[in-house]
């Protein structure tokens, strides 16, 4: 029963709603990171990363904190330092512990921090009822997961079509940002298929 | 520098959607009615009226290593007065934009006028140079939606345009999003490069 619901969130974060391709957030590093492949990578993942443990600490802060006090008007100025701290944190812990990891990682992690799918997925595990709910602190971690690699396929798929691109003749005017945004869109059209899916 | 200058430049020059590719997020999803991209206009104008008035008014108290946190906490306070004004005062269009009005504090531009603009320049500048760049943003958005409400719900403000008219659904999901702004951007392109060659 619990693992079917964990399922079902998983899915519809990834494919069903996901985050860039059919609820238009996380544009700017969509665009901007998904000219190469590898740096695609980099960022996907580090977006995973910071996605789950926003979304873990996001709960906490809203359970323990906001709620306990009544003061959910405080929202977005909470989430949006916390997310701010955390990606710090990461970026610090992750230079110590790993070099490797962060030689890799690095540029794209002070990006995260206006990245609005974090913000996102944070406020979205509030409108969604999940930390209200009985299993919400592992809810909201789904949550964050999926959304995180709903973002990194889409980077991927994007960042593959674009290397592409380069060698393809395209007419002068349709160059860089039109042809990315009518590839965007068709992939997006591609997406809207899982819409009619469901468990 | 003059006033005209700095206005203007918001609207053509330095155009935050079309020419800068910043704010994409709110432009590609509330733009389904043309009365949600005049309200997002209206809000992401106010914040950044608001928090460009702070920024150069506390410009030279804050120490230069902590001023984005300071710049985000200015922006995220604008946008909590937007959130519980538009809650209480218009509920319709605070349900109909959703989770984009607290998403206007990651919306780059913002960060983006304090940090180059509000944070270098005296207040009456910064307050000109938010109005521009605000409508300037706001009127890519209104015509964004112009396209997408006319073509995807055959309405404009909510009025059926032509009865009979079987609209194309696509243009009010993301896709059609995608692919209006894709080829703005072209009509654009395609307009800048014939007046170079004049």
């Amino acid at each position: 029963m619990e693992i079917k619901i964990f399922l079902t969130i998983l899915f519809s974060t990834i494919f069903i709603n996901n985050y860039v391709l059919s609820q238009t957030l996380g544009i700017c590093p969509f665009l901007g990171v998904s000219k190469k492949t590898d740096s695609a990578a980099g960022m996907g993942f580090a977006v995973i990363f910071v996605m789950t443990i926003a979304s873990i600490i996001t709960y906490f802060i809203y359970k323990y904190i906001l709620l306990r006090y009544d003061i959910v008007y405080l929202r977005t100025i909470a989430f949006i330092l916390v997310i701010a701290s955390i990606v710090q944190l990461v970026e610090m812990a992750i230079n110590k512990l790993s070099p490797v990891l962060y030689r890799a990682l690095g540029i794209f992690l002070p990006l995260i921090t206006t990245n609005c799918a974090v913000l996102g997925v944070a406020v979205l595990n509030v409108e969604s009822g999940f930390i209200t709910s009985e299993y919400g602190l592992l809810m909201t971690m789904v949550q964050g997961f999926g959304a995180g690699v709903g973002f990194l396929l889409a980077l991927m798929l994007m960042s593959g079509i674009r290397e592409r691109l380069e060698t393809a003749d395209i007419p002068f005017n349709l160059k860089g940002m039109p042809i990315t945004f009518i590839i965007a869109g068709l992939l997006s059209l591609a997406f809207m298929g899982f819409a009619g899916m469901s468990f | 520098m003059s006033v005209k200058k700095e206005f203007f430049k918001g609207l053509v020059d330095k155009n935050p959607v079309m020419v800068l590719g910043i704010g994409l997020c709110p432009a590609l999803a509330v733009t389904t009615s043309v009365s949600n991209a005049l309200w997002m206009m209206l809000a992401t104008t106010f914040v950044l009226t608001c928090s460009n008035i702070l920024v150069s008014l506390v410009k030279n108290i804050i120490p230069a290593h902590v001023r984005i946190p300071v710049f985000i906490t200015i922006i995220a306070t604008f946008v909590t007065v937007v959130e519980i004004v538009l809650k209480a005062y218009q509920p319709e269009v605070y349900t109909s934009l959703g989770i984009f009005i607290p998403l206007i504090v990651v919306n780059c531009m913002i960060l983006g006028r304090a940090e180059e603009f509000a944070s270098r320049n005296g207040v009456f500048m910064s307050i000109v140079d938010a109005l521009g760049m605000g409508i300037g943003f706001g009127l890519t958005l209104t015509v964004l939606a112009f396209f997408r409400e006319t073509l995807g719900a055959n309405k404009l403000f909510g009025y059926t345009l032509i009865p009979g008219f079987e609209p194309a659904g696509i243009m009010t999901v993301a896709p059609g999003a995608f692919i209006t702004l894709g080829l703005m951007l072209w009509a654009m392109n395609s307009i800048m490069t014939s007046r170079k060659k004049h």
